[in-house]
């Protein structure tokens, strides 16, 4: 007989979950699982607002378990480990992203691409080794196996850095493994929220040349000086969009709304690379012809190993990169997600859950 | 003033042309420029039919400008060098692809990737810089460049070699530019025709496993028995098809007609890539989540530069690699035609010019 959440776990817990294709968020008491021998528990202190965890209460993927406790860009305080745990020790600060577990014996995995593992664990919305759901960040606590804790370097702000745990890791990635995180290297950013905002950061910083692509002319300024953007453009501009064919040696796309691909193909120079990063739901029009007049390629990439992701952490708190939030409290949570579904953020939500979230308790 | 085909040019020359988007071609007299001091004159022995002479003949992507004489799978004996020419002689049998000039002076050019070059000059229904139009290799005699001609390895059979001129770099270059060269990979090959039946060849003589995806059932014999996948996979039995989901490491897609990529793109690994080389006239339908989910790709590729056209007739005359041709006569161009169109072909025509082209 299937226990209830409360139950299901000796360690109390209290988040906030969604508990249909609403996507309302509300008090909600469950429990997690004791400190095994190779976990981590740790107090949270921020869990970042990712779109994902919009699309995913309100199921727009099809895939959703209610009730659902979102949250994957989660950072905290460690507060137990388990016997054999030497990565972190009580008092240590550090995060958990979007995974949780996988298969470990793959050949993805043994290649520190856990992110590929057929059998990969999401933070949340996931069935766990012991058969139970897996709940995410937005609650008082987080327990996971250490193989899957990030170690927050010293002057990383704790805040500004915990939306680098899904929206850092997605561009990153990408921007490695395609050859674009170099100096010299003319990369076009499109779309410019949590994940566009982020890729200007790592892209300047590894010396590329960034253009910020973009539908709205009005934010043509915080993209060049607030972001360092070197270049914007209007993409509904045929005379700014003519100018700038073929001269990008790859584009990360971060927009989840359908939107047409072809211009962004003919920004490439030849062999150039278009980078999907953003997920539409639909299918979209592939023009053939210059993919193959110019040797051009259309990739996806999603989110890093952990490997990968340690060392983007490392990377950012070396460069000082770390995201541009707005810090909100946990009952703001509805407010924040209808803003976020029409864009209205600069640029990620981040709930500060160690002080507000306790004074929700039902 | 403009001047006439016949007039354009000092040399006479002779071939086969399509007048209208009928596509019918008929016998068509036309010039050809002096040789040059860094050309070679050559004398035309075989064409292959590419598609692609299908398609510009009746102006399927809309840019024929007529009269066309289609061909850039040709292959002949040289009759004239010019002063300059120092990789080819009189006698040689040599063949011209897909390009007959760049601009030798940009990135791509320096690199070997002259078909990369923006100011690439196809072998016809391009303009050279002389500013007239460039024929092809249904004709007597071509004269081209040196630089842009390749040497026919001594063992290689003329009229089977031809094809590998187009449908051969079509489908070499990529598999060697995204890696689907090594052994035990598992390559699928979409579409078994022209380039499908020389990408399951060349994917063998890499040494790796080659699944043939077909919608033809009655392709399968053919596909294990004379080419020599190692699988074939028919894409309308689903309860196949599902066994095969994310089996494969690479998909070398050669269907030229409008098709569903959502499928094939479920048969690749994560890291998998697909890349297409046939040319459908609209574009297609590209889900996204499968890219994001599992970092697959899918990329383009164009031909292939003069110096990999040569590495990879070397490497079919070292392998015993030609294509299936089936010879036919000038006359029977237009019937080859209407049969290509219909795929009722194994798997290549090559057009035997030097015994069936006269005035």
């Amino acid at each position: 007989m299937a226990k209830s959440p409360e139950e299901e776990h000796p360690v109390k817990a209290l988040g906030w979950a969604a508990t249909d294709t609403s996507g309302h968020l509300s008090p909600f008491n469950f429990s997690r699982r004791e400190t095994g021998d190779e976990d981590v528990r740790f107090k949270v202190l921020y869990c970042g607002i990712c779109h994902s965890d919009l699309h995913s209460i309100k199921n727009e993927w099809g895939i959703a378990t209610y009730p659902m406790v979102p949250g994957h860009e989660i950072v905290g305080e460690v507060t137990e480990v388990g016997s054999k745990v030497e990565k972190v020790k009580v008092g240590d600060k550090v995060g958990v992203g979007c995974m949780v577990g996988a298969c470990h014996s793959c050949d993805n995995c043994v290649d520190n691409l856990e992110n590929y593992c057929p059998k990969l664990l999401l933070t949340y919305n996931s069935i766990y080794t012991d058969g139970t759901i897996t709940y995410g960040g937005y609650s008082d606590h987080m327990i996971a196996n250490e193989h899957y804790i990030i170690k927050f370097p010293d002057n990383m702000p704790l805040d500004a850095g915990a939306p680098l745990l899904c929206a850092g890791i997605t561009v990153y990635s990408p921007l490695k493994y395609f050859g674009l995180a170099e100096p010299g290297k003319h990369v076009g950013i499109v779309g410019l929220g949590g994940l566009g905002h982020v890729a200007v950061k790592f892209a300047k910083a590894f010396g590329a040349k960034v253009t910020v692509i973009s539908t709205s002319p009005s934010k043509k300024n915080e993209a060049l000086e607030h972001l360092g953007a070197d270049l914007f453009l209007v993409s509904r501009d045929p005379d700014q969009m003519q100018a700038a064919v073929g001269t990008m040696d790859g584009i990360i796309d971060t927009v989840s709304a359908a939107h047409p691909i072809l211009p962004l193909i003919s920004l490439l120079k030849s062999h150039g690379k278009l980078v999907m990063v953003g997920a539409p739901e639909k299918p979209l029009e592939l023009p053939v012809f210059p993919l193959i007049i110019g040797r051009k390629t259309v990739a996806g990439s999603g989110i890093g190993g952990m490997k990968e992701t340690q060392e983007m952490i490392d990377f950012a708190a070396k460069h000082n990169i770390k995201a541009d939030i707005e810090v909100i409290s946990m009952d703001y949570v509805n407010t924040a997600m209808e803003r976020l579904a029409k864009a209205d953020v600069r640029y990620r939500f981040v709930i500060d859950i160690g002080n507000t979230l306790a004074a929700t308790k039902p | 003033m403009a001047r006439s085909p016949e007039e354009e040019h000092p040399q006479k020359a002779f071939g086969w042309a399509a007048r209208d988007n009928s596509g019918t071609l008929s016998p068509f007299n036309f010039s050809r420029r002096d040789n040059g001091e860094d050309d070679v004159t050559i004398k035309i022995l075989y064409c292959g039919v590419c598609h692609s002479d299908l398609h510009s003949a009746k102006n399927d992507w809309g840019f024929t400008s007529y009269p066309v004489v289609p061909g850039h799978e040709i292959v002949g004996a040289v009759t004239a060098v010019g002063n300059n020419v120092n990789k080819f002689k009189v006698d040689d049998k040599v063949g011209v692809g897909v390009f007959v000039d760049s601009c030798k002076k940009c990135d791509c050019c320096h690199q070997g990737l002259e078909n990369y070059c923006p100011q690439m000059i196809l072998t016809y229904n391009s303009f050279s810089l002389d500013g007239t139009k460039t024929y092809g290799g249904y004709s007597d005699i071509i004269v081209v460049d040196q630089n842009y001609v390749l040497r026919i390895p001594d063992n290689m059979p003329l009229d089977a070699g031809a094809p590998l001129l187009c449908a051969g770099i079509t489908v070499y270059s990529p598999m060697i530019y995204y890696g689907m060269n090594q052994p035990g990979k598992h390559l699928g090959v979409a579409g078994l025709g022209g380039l499908g039946h020389v990408a399951v060849k060349i994917g063998k003589a890499f040494g790796m496993k080659v699944t043939v995806i077909s919608t033809s059932p009655k392709k399968e014999s053919e596909a294990i028995d004379r080419l020599g996948a190692d699988s074939f996979l028919v894409s309308t039995d689903p309860a196949k098809f599902k066994a095969a989901i994310g089996t494969m490491d690479y998909i070398i897609d050669t269907i030229a007609a409008v098709h569903a990529l959502a499928p094939l793109l479920s048969l690749l690994n994560v890291n998998g890539k697909l890349v297409t080389v046939g040319l459908p006239e609209k574009p297609l339908e590209l889900p996204i989540f499968p890219l994001v989910i599992g970092r697959r790709l899918i990329g383009g590729s164009n031909v292939g530069g003069i110096k990999e056209m040569q590495e990879m007739l070397d490497f079919c005359a070292k392998h015993n690699i030609t294509a299936d041709i089936e010879l036919i006569r000038i006359d029977e161009l237009n019937e080859a035609m209407e049969r290509l169109a219909k795929s009722d072909v194994r798997y290549r025509f090559v057009i035997d010019v030097g015994n069936s082209l006269s005035k």
